[in-house]
């Protein structure tokens, strides 16, 4: 059976994010970046599903510019055994991302799509299920925890939800989006770069795969929240009083 | 009283604890003090904050000093070392360098009301400090290993305000200790006795900054995390980077030369400090605040002042030269099989990596294991297979993929030539924050496994490693002997972990570093600087002339030996007056 992670190249966790002057969106130039710490998670699941025996190929696709190529190969590094590379410069929405996905597993044909559940530049949380949907395949989204039966071609899946705990059973083929406390990721080791710089990563284009990538949605404006004022210090009751009535007019 | 107290120290303190120590009373606390070492870590990862002390009083012989903070306590759950910090009876028992027994010198005089008045005309009421627990923190180290009994600290707000208050003080013959960030590991900050505090935190101003240049003008109680944050507003970097950088001043650092992580990119303080202006003990106003790059007029005094530890003359301004920020940094956690191969590591980083170097950190199996074993959150990057010699490796640069491309093929040539056993090369920011984290939680985990002796020593790289090797030839199975640091600056840290204090280890401990580092014509202190502990032990590093020399300079710009007494040179040069 073959696994394919879906993986983003996003501005790295650790930075701080500044919004451009132009205010059409967010820093990017000259920034780190790296690869999803979902997408990560989920990468590190699929190779410990290898790795037990339960699959036999891990494929680790992404959408993107052409510096995406060094984010696949981190996932190369980790242990994935190809890349496929979709090659698209203008920024991609959760729908045509979903789409794209969809056209990939045709081609491939994997028993199972791993994706981290949200990216950290938008938030979206929408790619897996979507992508799930066009497939009409079962999803498992928010997984904190995965077990495969290979006779029984199921995942049993456990997610978080804001109740708690839910456990669900999906037959294979299936879409699985990861959560923070699936596992840890694995560092890159020197014998695997060395390893990944033979590994192949297979290019594409939205054309080749027959997607139309039109957005329907546009970014009009990106602005920063705006600065939290300073709290003013009253001297007395009287005065909080005064400035919650007349100033505040909460009361 | 004394079970009564013993209990309440037990129920501020983790009952974990396995290092207990009696509390002594001391009537002669006054006049002469006991120097130990008590093995504190002053490394809490990156950022330190400072604690809140909590102090109790039970009669007036004796002090108890007990300084638990929520973090302390968290991080605390081996050692009881908060006992610490007490007075101690004058006997036998030392825990640290040899009994250096100091006595006040007796020409220095002690405060009375009229000085207080004065200091008040000079400061206003605010800034003449004589609360308790105000003092009882400004006497104790970060370490908690030295204790003064100062009765007064002094907040002087701008360099007029201090050349008033040395004026005076010279002229009144009154000892004084200048403090910053009260993070220093020698006793260098901290009064030995009742000499007056005088605290240059409240001057905090950025006075300049030049975008261009990235020369910075401030004041020398600008906090170095703080200095860090603005300058990288601006796109540039401070020139130096350590562990105590949330509550350390710039102007300690200067005062010590601090060294730090970055020093074998941006080099010592030295290099980077362009300009200070310092006031000398009579008062005098030094204005030797320049910001230029080159200026080759007359003798470059401002060198007398960079590490004389506030000997000198008290720094108040400072001009440092700050490095652009650059984008791409890269970390690299190695596994090396033998001390050898760790040095040949160094030697091809530095020609292959060369210009995008910035750091060059190496630990031995021992320290790793414990860092394991007692760090919250520290996870092995590597796969689990005990190696002996673990390197750090970082590099900044300006183009991500060029540097990540250099940074792999040294490493791979490097594997393929058998230097390095196995590594990781971190993928993003928060991998290489572990990596670092592993390394800088080392003197924290050392201290959570029980009692310790910290030296910190510069040797040639080829014999770095001897000296460990023949300490745990020495102890046996009686300690456990431990050696890291900066193997790009020939720094080791030398750190001799024990369940508890003991004199008899203590005695095949000093002074054999001491003499085997003096043979090898290295630094007893590489970076931590003489202060208190090391002051009688200057000789092993520096020839006799030279310490004659720096005497002479002593009495010339200090003739009344008022600023830092009793620290620096050994006490029987520097009490002639």
């Amino acid at each position: 059976m073959k696994i394919m992670v879906a993986i983003k190249r996003v501005v790295d966790y650790a930075v701080k994010i500044r919004v451009k002057s132009d205010k059409s969106g967010v820093e990017t130039s000259n920034v780190k970046m790296s690869m999803n710490p979902f997408c990560e998670i989920g990468l590190e699941e699929a190779l410990r599903i290898k790795e037990s025996g339960l699959a036999s190929e891990v494929i680790a696709v992404s959408v993107g510019p052409s510096q995406c190529v060094d984010t696949l190969r981190t996932g190369l590094a980790m242990g994935a055994d190809r890349a496929i590379h979709v090659e698209a410069s203008a920024t991609l929405y959760p729908l045509s991302v979903a789409k794209l996905l969809k056209a990939l597993v045709d081609v491939e044909k994997p028993g199972l799509l791993i994706l981290g559940k949200q990216a950290i530049d938008d938030d979206c949380n929408q790619t897996g299920q979507m992508v799930a949907g066009l497939l009409n395949w079962p999803q498992g989204t928010f997984a904190s925890k995965v077990v495969l039966d290979k006779e029984k071609e199921v995942a049993t899946v456990e997610r978080e939800v804001d109740g708690g705990l839910e456990t669900l059973c999906l037959d294979l083929p299936a879409v699985i989006t990861t959560d923070l406390r699936l596992n840890q990721p694995r560092y890159a080791t020197l014998p695997n770069i060395m390893k990944a710089k033979s590994k192949v990563i297979k290019k594409f284009t939205p054309q080749e795969l027959n997607v139309d990538i039109k957005s329907d949605l546009e970014v009009v404006q990106v602005t920063e929240p705006p600065k939290r004022k300073a709290g003013v210090i009253v001297s007395s009751v009287d005065e909080l009083i005064d400035q919650l009535k007349n100033e505040a007019h909460v009361i | 009283m004394r079970t009564e107290m013993w209990r309440a120290a037990h129920r501020l303190i983790s009952h974990r604890s396995k290092n207990l120590c009696d509390p002594r009373w001391n009537p002669n606390f006054h006049n002469s003090i006991q120097s130990y070492s008590s093995g504190f870590t002053y490394n809490f990862g990156r950022t330190c904050k400072p604690f809140n002390p909590y102090l109790r009083r039970q009669g007036s012989d004796v002090q108890i000093c007990i300084y638990p903070t929520r973090d302390y306590i968290e991080n605390l759950h081996g050692s009881t070392e908060l006992c610490y910090g007490k007075s101690f009876r004058i006997q036998n028992r030392f825990y640290g360098s040899a009994t250096t027994k100091i006595q006040r010198n007796p020409i220095f005089s002690t405060i009375n009301s009229d000085d207080i008045n004065h200091f008040r005309e000079i400061l206003g009421e605010k800034n003449v400090i004589q609360d308790e627990d105000r003092l009882s923190a400004a006497n104790m180290d970060w370490m908690r290993k030295y204790k003064g009994s100062s009765k007064l600290l002094l907040q002087p707000r701008s360099t007029e305000e201090v050349s008033q208050i040395l004026k005076y003080c010279n002229s009144r013959c009154l000892a004084v200790v200048p403090q910053g960030g009260n993070t220093g590991l020698v006793g260098g900050s901290v009064p030995v006795f009742d000499e007056v505090i005088i605290n240059i935190g409240s001057m905090n101003n950025i006075i300049s900054f030049d975008k261009v240049s990235g020369i910075l003008v401030c004041e020398a109680g600008c906090i170095l995390e703080n200095l860090i944050s603005f300058v990288d507003n601006q796109g540039f970097i401070m020139p130096l980077d350590l562990g105590a950088k949330g509550s350390c001043q710039i102007g300690g650092n200067i005062s010590t030369n601090a060294g730090g992580l970055r020093l074998v990119r941006y080099g010592s303080l030295h290099g980077n400090v362009l300009g200070l202006e310092a006031v000398l003990a009579n008062g005098t106003v030094l204005d030797m605040l320049g910001t230029l790059r080159k200026d080759n007029t007359g003798y470059d005094l401002k060198h007398l002042f960079i590490g004389s530890e506030g000997s000198l003359g008290v720094v108040t301004k400072v001009s440092i030269l700050t490095p652009p920020k650059l984008s791409s940094v890269n970390v690299a956690f190695l596994a090396c099989k033998d001390y050898l191969s760790c040095q040949k590591l160094l030697l091809e980083a530095k020609r292959k990596l060369g210009e995008i170097l910035s750091a060059f950190e190496f630990i031995d199996n021992q320290s790793f294991n414990v860092v394991l074993n007692h760090l919250e959150g520290a996870r092995n990057p590597l796969p689990p297979s005990m190696h002996n010699f673990y390197v750090l490796i970082e590099t900044t640069g300006s183009d991500e993929s060029y540097d990540k491309e250099k940074l792999e093929a040294f490493l791979l040539h490097s594997m393929e030539g058998g230097l390095v056993s196995d590594g990781v090369l971190a993928q993003d920011i928060n991998q290489a924050s572990s990596f670092w984290h592993i390394r800088e939680g080392i003197p924290e985990s050392i201290m959570k496994a029980g009692a310790v002796y910290k030296y910190d020593l510069s040797i040639p790289v080829e014999k770095m490693y001897d000296l460990v090797e023949e300490m745990r030839v020495r102890l046996g199975h009686s300690a456990k002997v431990m050696g890291y640091g900066h193997l790009g600056d020939s720094n080791l840290h030398l750190n001799i972990s024990t369940p508890q204090y003991d004199d008899a280890i203590l005695a095949q401990i000093e002074p054999f570093v001491y003499e085997w580092t003096s043979k090898h014509r290295g630094s007893i202190s590489a970076e931590h600087g003489v202060g208190l502990m090391k002051a009688n032990k200057i000789h092993y590093s520096k020839s006799a002339e030279t310490v004659q020399l720096m005497a002479s300079i002593k009495k010339l710009l200090d003739p009344n030996g008022i600023l830092n007494p009793y620290k620096v040179l050994p006490g029987s040069l520097a009490s002639s007056s």
